[in-house]
């Protein structure tokens, strides 16, 4: 493997890895922020346990959240410095407001909310976690935005004596319809995620009648949150698709795997191509479905990869512009698939709970240990198949990937650095995954009554 | 002021932040095991960074982020030439920020004993290494204009590592263990104070040596009155830090400390100015605050962000010290040698 290659595995690596942690952070903070309000609002114990156990996987959660984060801020300069030299008149900015304006809100009230209980009013502290929460909504709009850039650039001009893009519109790079999109895509999808969590772990806790009055209001919590948001998901993605297929028809039609231009296109379930991806052999699919998703109209035109292939050879030169077309299809089918395995069982057990009934069966607590699992694994097909079906560009119609990489960085450092990296990201999961098992085996903490004597002196959260 | 001059302050203003900021923390982790022996105590000096040092850590990543954006060049070709290096901060960063997080879930003794190394190895190395990469920029590295026309890093990782940087390595790292003993005898409490208070004199006459030697040299290398006169400063101040130690005046024996470690930046970013990075093989080949920047629309629109920003983030910052202003003594922790993970409630 040259550079190039493991520069990408690298990036891949570092970024889904950052993507598991990051929508359980965003959802999850807000869900907190919900359930500290229900205490707020009615003084039930209940929900001041709930608060603080989930909240305890919250952070446990948002640490790597953190650190992984750190690395990608830094990325771009070490391995794809060519990258950043062409557009970083442009990605900069986003990313330099994304630090000021949401890392230090996330990081500064989080802090107050972690160790601020016995610090602050109830007031202040409940809006602490507020405030953390919508840092995190800062944070996920500009880094979508900056992506959305590489996506579809708007508001540039090249300067070919300098050989870069360059900024000439701020607002249209911040508002343009690709990052608005990906932000009301990717924000329920993170919802859907930590209901994901939530609703799986109060699943369990229920099923082993551990704790059951303060798992039972989350479990519903969690269910509904991932009902709707699956519902906007849905909603956000069909209008995701549209903007996509005119910014950049070759990745819907990597997407279904569609070879020639038609219409009435279907939406595919299954398809088995050659094995030179060339054409389909066999396709089953839902009659004129892709017609109505990529262009709002069942008789609408979808044009084919090889159409695609030859125009863009017209524009931009030869070269082959067909994306890896498997994991594109692959990688939608996956993103909705198991989103939706989500919401299905979310549903089947709101109508199981129905009027305080506990579902039981062995179908329930298999299904709440999936839980969580299914949202990641759609979210991170989701990102598989955004970034993946833009190649060969880094940035689209812009430049190629392959020449955004760092010169000067030889394949050995890449290949050391991608390897401590995966290494390291694998110790740090393995501990992560057994702090937030033994989280939840510990479960809630009862509430200490209020020993006067040694509140004063002892603080309530420490080191 | 040009703009491109507004921003070669606001990166150096950045920097000054961080260096104070996680100058402490650093220091604090380094000094981790020298103050605290038992677990009460180790919590206790944990606990005084728990709520600030993620926020600390977010001035490195403004740092990064506004040097992307106004003057790319110098990002690319620094980050990408400094790989190695970085990649070690990166790492270091890493395991910190969750042993932090995760060393007192369990009561363990041998969990907590590991995070307690990784803690002090992982502060130790960018303590050293931002002193390395700072003295390598004011040397100036090889540099070379490339095929491409773009200037780029012609040297290896071993360049990096010459006699010079070293010595503003191990200076950083000492200037950063003693800013976090002040820090550690303001905000602490009993054993961990008096041990603090101790330690810090010592490592105060080192980095005194060290830091005269590194101006010395500095100065030498680059002949500029404001350098002269900013390394003079740092001197008169570090001394006068030393000082108010003896006098027991905690609190200006760190604020002294905290202007040294600004002043340290402020003198490495006048010693390179007007340059970001200069070129040891080739002063032509220099990397400077006008063929490294964005375009003037690009700083521009940063500093309206900034301007509007910066202030905003110093006060709510700044109140957060002022919340969790009170010392912090091992009696404080409760139950110090169990932790929450221990026991799975009935
Ligand atoms: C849609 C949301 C989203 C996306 C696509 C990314 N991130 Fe992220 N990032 C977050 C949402 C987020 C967050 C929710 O704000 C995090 C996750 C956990 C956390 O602590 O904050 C975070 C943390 C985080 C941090 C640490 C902040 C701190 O210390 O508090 C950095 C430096 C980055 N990210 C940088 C990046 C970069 C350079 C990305 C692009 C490759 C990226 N993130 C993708
Ligand atoms: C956090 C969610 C994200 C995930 C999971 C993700 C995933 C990926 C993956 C899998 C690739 C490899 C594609 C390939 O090489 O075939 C890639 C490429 C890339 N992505 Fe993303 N991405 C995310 C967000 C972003 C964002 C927000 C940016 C920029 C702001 C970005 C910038 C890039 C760049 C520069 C590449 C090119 C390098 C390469 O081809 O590997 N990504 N990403
Ligand atoms: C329900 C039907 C869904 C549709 C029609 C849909 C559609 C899409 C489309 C077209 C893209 C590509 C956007 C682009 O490349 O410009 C995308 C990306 C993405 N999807 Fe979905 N999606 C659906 C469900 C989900 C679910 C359930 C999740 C996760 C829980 C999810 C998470 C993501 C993420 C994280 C991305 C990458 C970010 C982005 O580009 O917006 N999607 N989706």
């Amino acid at each position: 493997m040259n550079a190039l290659d493991l520069a990408r595995w690298q990036f891949a690596i570092t970024t889904v890895y950052h993507f598991i942690f990051v929508p359980i952070t965003i959802g999850s903070g807000f869900l907190v922020a919900g359930l500290q309000t229900a205490w707020y609002r009615t003084q039930k114990e209940k929900y001041l346990r709930a608060t603080k156990f989930f909240g305890k996987l919250f952070l446990i959660n948002f640490a790597i959240g953190v650190v992984t984060g750190i690395v990608q801020e830094f990325q771009f300069g070490m391995n794809w410095s060519a990258y950043s030299r062409f557009v970083g008149d442009i990605f900069g900015a986003p990313l330099a407001m994304e630090g000021l304006l949401a890392f230090f809100l996330e990081s500064t009230f989080l802090g107050l909310w972690i160790f601020g209980w016995d610090r602050l009013s109830k007031k202040a502290h409940l809006a602490s976690i507020w405030v953390a929460a919508f840092g995190t909504l800062f944070s996920a709009y500009f880094i979508l935005a900056a992506n959305a850039f590489m996506q579809h650039p708007v508001g540039y001009t090249m300067n070919v004596e300098r050989g870069r893009a360059e900024l000439t519109d701020i607002v249209k790079v911040l508002t343009q319809n690709t990052a608005v999109a990906a932000f009301f895509h990717t924000i329920p999808s993170a919802f859907l995620t930590a209901g994901g969590l939530f609703a799986g772990v109060a699943a369990w806790m229920i099923v082993r009648k551990r704790d059951v009055e303060v798992a039972k209001p989350v479990l519903k919590m969690g269910l509904v949150t991932i009902v709707i948001a699956f519902v906007v998901v849905g909603i956000t993605g069909d209008w995701t698709a549209r903007v996509m297929t005119t910014q950049q028809p070759m990745k819907m039609a990597a997407a279904e795997a569609a070879y020639d231009t038609k219409s009435n296109v279907p939406f595919s379930l299954l398809t088995i191509g050659t094995l030179d991806g060339a054409k389909p052999v066999f396709q089953i699919g839902l009659p004129s479905v892709l017609s109505f998703m990529s262009t709002g109209n069942f008789n609408g035109v979808v044009e084919g990869v090889n159409d695609l292939q030859a125009q863009y050879v017209k524009k931009y030169g030869p070269g082959d512009y067909k994306p890896n077309i498997p994991l594109a299809y692959w990688g939608f089918r996956l993103m909705i698939g198991f989103g939706a395995l989500a919401a299905l069982f979310a549903v089947i057990v709101l109508v199981g709970i129905r009027r305080g009934r506990s579902p039981s069966g062995k179908w329930f607590l298999r299904g709440a240990i999936a839980l969580p699992f299914l949202p990641i694994l759609a979210n991170s097909f989701g990102w598989i198949f955004t970034e993946s079906a833009r190649q060969p560009w880094v940035v689209f119609g812009l430049m190629k990937t392959s020449a955004g990489v760092s010169p000067t960085v030889g394949a050995g450092s890449v290949a050391f650095t991608m390897i401590a990296f995966t290494l390291l990201y694998g110790v740090l999961a393995v501990i992560e995954f057994g702090l937030m098992i033994r989280t939840i085996k510990v479960g809630p903490e009862p509430i200490a009554v209020a020993g006067k004597a040694d509140s004063d002196s002892v603080l309530t959260m420490a080191y | 002021m040009s703009l491109n001059s507004f921003w070669f302050v606001i990166i150096a203003v950045l920097w000054v932040g961080y260096f104070i900021l996680e100058g402490f923390d650093f220091g604090v982790g380094i000094l981790l095991k020298v103050v605290a022996k038992d677990q009460a105590e180790r919590r206790a000096v944990l606990t005084t960074l728990g709520p600030l040092w993620d926020g600390n850590e977010v001035w490195l990543l403004v740092a990064g982020g506004a040097t992307f954006a106004a003057f790319p060049e110098w990002y690319a070709t620094l980050f990408s030439g400094f790989y190695l290096p970085l990649f070690l901060i990166l790492i270091s960063l890493i395991v910190r920020g969750v042993a932090f997080e995760y060393r007192s879930k369990y009561g363990k003794a041998q969990w907590r004993g590991n995070w307690d190394t990784a803690i002090m190895i992982s502060s130790a190395i960018p303590a050293i290494l931002w002193g390395v990469a700072f003295t390598n920029i004011v040397h100036g590295v090889p540099l070379a204009k490339s095929s491409a026309g773009v200037i780029e890093y012609t040297g290896g990782f071993f360049n990096l590592l010459n006699p010079f940087a070293l010595l503003g390595g191990l200076t950083t790292f000492a200037l950063f263990a003693t800013h976090g003993a002040f820090f550690l005898a303001l905000k602490t409490d009993g054993v961990i104070r008096q041990r603090a208070n101790a330690v810090a004199l010592k490592i105060g006459l080192v980095t005194a040596v060290l830091a005269i030697a590194f101006l010395a040299w500095t100065n030498h290398l680059v002949a500029k009155t404001d350098v002269h006169i900013l390394s003079l400063a740092i001197v008169i101040i570090w001394v006068a830090a030393l000082a108010a130690h003896r006098m027991g005046r905690e609190g200006w024996a760190f604020l002294a400390s905290a202007i040294t470690s600004g002043l340290v930046v402020i003198t490495l970013f006048a010693a390179l100015y007007p340059n970001v990075m200069p070129s040891s093989t080739n002063p032509a080949d220099s990397l400077n605050i006008f063929n490294a920047s964005s375009t003037h629309y690009t700083l521009k629109v940063m500093t309206y962000v900034a301007v509007v920003l910066t202030p905003i983030v110093l006060i709510y910052q700044g109140w957060t010290y002022w919340i969790f202003r009170k010392r912090i003594s091992a009696s404080n922790i409760a139950s110090p040698n169990s932790g929450v993970l221990d026991k799975i409630h009935p």
